[in-house]
């Protein structure tokens, strides 16, 4: 296997792997808040959140890529405290996480919806607090609607392409993922390596979605 | 904590309305275990979910064993510093834990149950390594009595605590039960609908229909 493929894989997948763990945090919180309370503008959270599901991903790229840049709201701040995020490793992980994050707020959020609000109740009236209840309680019940969620969030990252070239780019050895490598080979007449990524996304993916339905059936 | 010489064990007057379903309940006696009494749908559950803080009425008191619960005052104590003991119909006992665990759930707010007593009391002992999901009714109802107790509360709050229990079991539940209201002098309030666990455990029975209490009195007098 050429050598320059098997470092595409690994990158991907620890990129995929971070921005898994980046977005799990806030992902599990969006999706128990909008399981559980009801407030003004719940339907603006839900579509705003779900809305990288289908917005084409180059635009998603283009917004990253405005709030990131040097000039952009984000990047301004993150520029004088030294950090550079357009075109790095960490573009490709945020715009993977962005991408993922509407399946894991989703699929975790009928876990919580699943998980009644009854046990909590009892937990409570036996003295537990909130905090206590939704560690030993909410989330023990979820796990498996988390874990399927953190999955496909997983597969998703994997398999990113438009908006991690539009912030990240194609950079060899820096920035370059498993779909942005297939296009680039493809598009530079490097067939064989091309269909060695192919091969790649597919058996990652195909194990990944295995397990994740896996998880939602035998809840 | 105690009751005040004077007080009633039980000091209530409620109401609720939720939805199409209006509750009417008073209940006002000195004695220890109160069955609640009547036809499904006439709000006994309601009044229990009430007692435990799950649902808030529109107006009232409730004071249990002289500690004010809710008082349309200004008083609500929150669910989890009712200090009650609440074991609802289905048990409720926690999937994902083993029986050992949920019996120790809580972290007791007084060590006057500890687990060898209840392990004793609800002969629990070869049940604690086990999982929730093959138990039976009546082990069920053991488990999570045991779970109520251990958190160390003020009152219990029993909701059909005998209908999924078979026979052989009800006798050995029954006497649990007893005891714990003789011997532990800890106030009850249980929802049953058949008039022999009213007799066998009230002191006093409250009897409802549609949301209104109909009649209340000695359990062999009224259920």
């Amino acid at each position: 296997m050429f050598d320059d493929i098997r470092e595409i894989a690994v990158f991907t997948i620890a990129c995929a792997a971070a921005a898994t763990a980046l977005m799990l945090p806030p992902g599990v919180a969006i999706a128990w808040w909008l399981a559980r309370r009801n407030f003004r503008g719940k339907a603006l959270v839900e579509t705003l959140i779900s809305l990288p599901l289908v917005v084409p991903p180059v635009a998603t790229g283009l917004v990253l890529l405005w709030l990131l840049g040097r000039r952009g709201p984000v990047g301004r701040i993150l520029e004088s405290v030294g950090v550079d995020v357009v075109f790095t490793p960490a573009a490709v992980v945020l715009a993977m996480a962005v991408m993922a994050m509407p399946l894991l707020v989703r699929t975790a959020r009928t876990g919580f919806e699943q998980a009644t609000r009854r046990y909590e109740q009892l937990a409570e009236t036996l003295g537990v607090g909130p905090w206590r209840v939704f560690t030993t309680v909410t989330l023990p019940l979820a796990r498996r609607s988390i874990l399927a969620g953190a999955l496909l969030g997983f597969s998703r990252a994997l398999g990113e392409f438009g908006a991690t070239i539009v912030v990240a780019g194609s950079i060899p050895g820096r920035t370059r993922t498993l779909a942005v490598g297939i296009y680039t080979f493809a598009e530079t007449g490097q067939d064989s390596r091309a269909a060695a990524l192919l091969a790649i996304s597919v058996a990652i993916a195909f194990v990944a979605v295995l397990v994740s339905n896996r998880l939602s059936r035998s809840e | 904590m105690r009751a005040a010489a004077g007080t009633p064990v039980f000091d209530c007057d409620i109401t609720l309305r939720q939805g199409g379903f209006s509750l009417e309940f008073a209940l006002r006696t000195d004695a220890r275990a109160v069955a609640l009494v009547g036809p499904s749908g006439s709000g006994k559950t309601t009044v229990l979910e009430t007692v435990a803080g799950l649902r808030t009425p529109n107006a009232g008191r409730l004071q249990i064993g002289g500690r004010v619960l809710f008082d349309d005052a200004g008083i609500d104590v929150p669910v989890s510093a009712r200090r009650i003991g609440y074991v609802p119909q289905d048990a409720l006992l926690f999937p994902h834990l083993t029986v050992a665990r949920n019996v120790t759930y809580a972290t007791p707010r007084t060590p006057r149950f500890t687990l060898a007593f209840l392990e004793a009391l609800l002969d629990l002992r070869p049940l604690m390594p086990r999982a929730v999901q093959g138990l039976s009714g009546g082990e069920r109802q053991r488990v999570a009595l045991a779970r109520a107790l251990y958190s160390g509360p003020d009152v219990l709050l029993l909701d059909e605590p005998l209908a999924a229990v078979d026979r052989s079991a009800r006798v050995r539940l029954i006497a649990a039960l007893q005891r714990i209201r003789d011997e532990l002098g800890l106030p009850v309030l249980y929802v049953t609908h058949a008039r022999e666990e009213a007799v066998a455990l009230g002191e006093y029975a409250v009897v409802l229909d549609r949301g209104r209490v109909v009649a209340a009195g000695r359990p062999a007098d009224v259920a």
